[in-house]
């Protein structure tokens, strides 16, 4: 928006790129156009075009005329989905985030996933605003929420999240009373001080001015005096409101007894406050009341700038963390379903979980059979076979047919509720990591008493009646302003930076830590790999029959829910009619395709069917499948989990940054070998529980090595925790990131290599900053001590200091 | 110049009133989001044609 003509803006012209005109990824010989201001655009595939034409059809298509970045690539709506929004309408779910106004008037908070720019804000707000029973909507550009608030009797709010996902953005809804309710007081808090500091803060610089010029060109006695005492007036609400923040921070550390900034900083405040008074009282020469001022704003700008760059973050990480509705199929004594919030569940009943559904909560199997993706738990996308008597972890997904379960455990007492105390435990263990300003701190507070004392009994000797405007002097111009702003500011700069760069930092901490690493550990799945499995190979022994066992396969697992049916199904082979298929639970798939029957699925299955050929290959590493039909074994199909595409890369920068690359896996050691050997990685572990990954970091750590770990799954949480920083990727399960320092947004690694710059950057500018700080305060104390230094000169140093200390860490903004 | 023993406390006055306006300012959320006016002033529905038909027009015109 930096054109003032936007309205004539064209439409963005598409037609050099040749990309998708709404999402920009490549078209991929598709055909599909969308008319948009009477020219057909193209589409790269039908969810892009869905979505494309909803924004026209409301009117909107002003949006791609005002929007300054591609928006997401559309999604077609699946069945599944709009069921499970369905349940937002629960009025026992809606009790936890809705608002009740008045009557069948509701609100609600959202969060609104996908907003690329100030367009996508118009869009959904327009969009929503046109819906019949839509009363208000306003949102939030910084933080992409939403707060909606809707007439009930005429339209659901399942109808308002479908008609979000119409044009292309997720919604769900979130309780706003948490974590975020904190950030919100602490922010507002803080804008009320700044605010104060502020605005007193000018009225006490007219004053000082006008005392400054008076010294030059004189003034009268009277004057001067309303003059201090004005300003004294006018610095009271900024030390007991605005610089509040200070004196807490203070009083913690004193009796947590470390040295923060907290302490010099209200050292500083509270003498020269104090000895500006007793200035003021005896009517003798000079106040720093100016001083205090400006002071207490300075610190408050980056805390604020700080605080919401900390708020930002954690409010993309908040946004990843999806949450389902909670509702369940609960099974009463006739075995009619009843859906109840699963809160309401007890140790004695019985519930449905229907395939594709989470299962709510521990439960012991009844039903025969069941297969489940446990990726939650272990970070692997296969599936597992369960029999009746199993007990199912709640958290996991149910695959294939429905399946009913006895209540095994509720709550607290839950397997993921029992890993996630541990993660607290780990990390409550976690060594604190002394902050270089903490340390700095405790320092400077020492020399700079000891330098305060000394001036005192110096001039006390000398010249008792100058001792107390010299030892403010001193206290003023070394005022650690400089000092307490060079951390801060460079935090907020680089989490600013990564933040972009696609890198969330949950813990600013580990900003400083990063740069020490020497130690650098994957875990395998889903990290270094898509986690997708795709096929590999085609192994066939009808040798000219390759493309009609390829079709069969597709045919026959299109009907499937299992991982690696996904991987056989593709949309550009022609599907074959099969009739009576029969789902054999853990081991394949059978059905009827020209009026023969075709087997799918595991070696013991098809063994049952047919003779084992004696020129299969059987492949350790890679999960296989067989097709048969009766007596005939046909083929087998290897899938294997493909390497990230920049994973290279990131491993080879990283190893090139110095830094020493390993793997930890729970996969067989074939299997890890290869993979590390792709990507040169020379020392790896394979076969690797979950306790020996975590013996494994912590005998690094104790041979001196500082350990960064990298990881998804549940099982390396602990692990996670353990390490001396933990990154951990959006895409993987949300205990893993509550768990990680950071985590990299979307699937990509290549923003390791970008935080591992930025933060060895940031480290380097605050030392820079210390050292200028340090060094203006050695210059200027000397000068302080000896009664050289007027009031106005030691501001304008500490102005200056402040701002080459701020200037330095904005070059971190990049 | 004695004038400036009314003038300052009357402008402290103001002050204070000022400082009020600016907590009422916070607690009503304008400073909840500092970035985003800047954009939405800048995107007005500039299809006429459909926006007579818009429920909201009133407001946007």
């Amino acid at each position: 928006m930096t054109t003032n003509n936007t309205s004539t803006k064209p439409i963005i012209d598409n037609s050099k790129d040749h990309g998708c005109f709404h999402c920009g990824l490549p078209m991929n010989e598709s055909k599909l156009t969308t008319l948009i201001d009477d020219q057909h655009q193209p589409m790269c595939c039908a969810g892009c075009q869905a979505v494309a034409e909803a924004i026209v059809k409301s009117g909107n298509k002003d949006y791609y005329r005002y929007r300054e970045q591609k928006s997401e690539t559309g999604h077609e709506l699946v069945p599944e989905f709009l069921d499970q929004i369905k349940a937002y309408d629960h009025p026992a779910l809606q009790k936890q985030f809705v608002f009740e106004e008045s009557g069948s008037i509701r609100q609600v908070s959202l969060i609104i996933e996908g907003i690329v720019c100030a367009a996508c804000i118009w869009l959904n707000e327009k969009y929503l605003q046109q819906l019949p029973g839509v009363l208000n909507v306003q949102i939030n550009y910084s933080t992409h929420r939403a707060q909606l608030s809707w007439d009930d009797e005429k339209i659901k709010l399942s109808q308002i999240l479908e008609a979000i996902a119409n044009i292309g953005y997720m919604a769900h809804p979130y309780d706003p009373q948490t974590q975020q309710k904190i950030f919100e007081d602490q922010r507002k808090l803080l804008i009320r001080q700044l605010g104060i500091a502020g605005l007193f803060g000018m009225q006490v610089m007219i004053f000082a001015v006008a005392l400054y010029g008076g010294d030059w060109w004189g003034i009268s006695e009277s004057f001067k005096t309303f003059f201090r005492y004005l300003s004294l007036l006018l610095t009271l609400p900024i030390l007991f409101f605005s610089a509040q923040p200070f004196f807490k921070g203070a009083v913690k550390d004193v009796q947590l007894k470390r040295a923060g900034m907290d302490v010099p900083v209200t050292l500083g405040l509270t003498l020269a406050f104090s000895a500006s008074c007793y200035n003021t009282w005896m009517g003798i020469s000079d106040v720093y009341f100016d001083s205090v001022a400006m002071f207490v704003f300075l610190l408050l700008s980056v805390r604020l700038f700080e605080l919401s760059a900390r708020k930002k973050a954690a409010e993309k990480i908040e946004s990843l963390t999806n949450l389902t509705p909670t509702l369940c199929n609960r099974l009463d004594t006739k075995g009619d379903i009843e859906v109840v919030p699963t809160v309401e569940l007890t140790l004695t009943d019985s519930f449905l979980v229907k395939p594709g559904e989470i299962i709510p909560t521990d439960g012991v199997l009844i039903s025969p059979h069941a297969l489940v993706d446990e990726a939650l738990l272990t970070g692997e996308p296969y599936a597992v076979n369960k029999v009746a008597g199993d007990i199912l972890i709640g958290g996991s997904y149910n695959l294939q047919q429905p399946i009913k379960l006895q209540v095994h455990h509720l709550g607290q007492d839950t397997v993921l509720s029992g890993i996630k105390r541990l993660i607290e435990q780990a990390q409550s263990f976690k060594p604190d990591v002394a902050i270089l300003a903490d340390r700095v701190a405790s320092v400077f507070v020492l020399v700079l008493l000891v330098l305060v004392t000394i001036t005192g009994i110096y001039w006390w000797q000398i010249d008792p009646a100058r001792v107390l405007p010299i030892m403010v002097a001193t206290l003023v111009v070394t005022c650690p302003c400089a000092l307490s702003l060079a951390t801060p500011a460079s935090l907020s700069a680089a989490i600013g930076s990564l933040t972009r760069n696609g890198m969330l930092v949950a813990r600013s901490r580990a900003l400083e830590v990063m740069p020490k690493i020497d130690t650098v550990i994957f875990d395998k799945t889903g990290t270094l790999t898509t986690g997708v499995l795709s096929l590999n190979q085609q192994q066939d022994f009808n040798v000219d029959q390759h493309d009609f066992n390829r079709q069969v396969a597709h045919s026959l697992e299109l009907q499937s829910e299992h991982p690696i049916a996904h991987a056989l199904v593709n949309d550009n082979i022609q599907t074959l009619v099969v009739k009576s298929l029969i789902n054999v639970p853990g081991q394949g798939l059978q059905g009827e395709i020209e009026g023969e029957i075709y087997y799918i699925g595991n070696a013991e299955f098809i063994k049952k069917v047919a003779e084992f050929p004696e020129n299969l290959k059987f492949n350790q590493q890679m999960q296989q499948v067989h097709l048969a039909r009766s007596g005939q074994w046909l083929a087998s199909f290897d899938f294997s989990d493909p390497l990230k595409v920049d994973a290279k890369e990131t491993v080879q920068q990283l190893i090139k940054r110095g830094l020493n690359v390993r793997i930890l896996s729970g996969d067989s050691f074939g299997y890890v070998s290869s993979i590390a050997k792709q990507l040169g990685i020379e020392h790896f572990d394979a076969d690797q529980l979950p306790d020996d990954k975590l013996n494994k970091v912590k005998q690094l750590q104790s041979q001196g090595h500082k350990v960064a770990m990298i990881g998804d799954g549940i099982n390396d949480a602990p692990v996670l925790a353990a390490a001396d920083l933990s990154i951990s990727l959006s895409l993987g399960t949300d205990l893993a990131r509550a768990a990680a320092d950071m985590v990299i947004n979307g699937g990509q690694l290549a923003p390791l290599i970008n935080a591992h710059k930025t933060t060895t950057k940031m480290m380097n500018v605050i030392r820079q900053n210390f050292s200028w700080a340090i060094m203006y305060n050695i210059a200027a104390v000397p000068f302080s001590m000896a009664g050289l230094i007027q009031p106005w000169l030691a501001a304008i140093g500490m102005s200056l200091s402040s701002l080459i200390v701020v200037v330095n860490a904005l070059r971190l903004r990049v | 110049m004695e004038i400036l023993y009314l003038l300052i406390p009357i402008a402290m006055l103001l002050l204070v009133v000022i400082a009020a306006f600016f907590f009422w300012s916070v607690k009503s959320g304008q400073m909840d989001d500092l970035e985003g006016p800047a954009y939405r002033i800048l995107m007005d529905d500039d299809d006429v044609k459909h926006d007579r038909k818009s429920k909201d027009h009133k407001e946007t015109r």
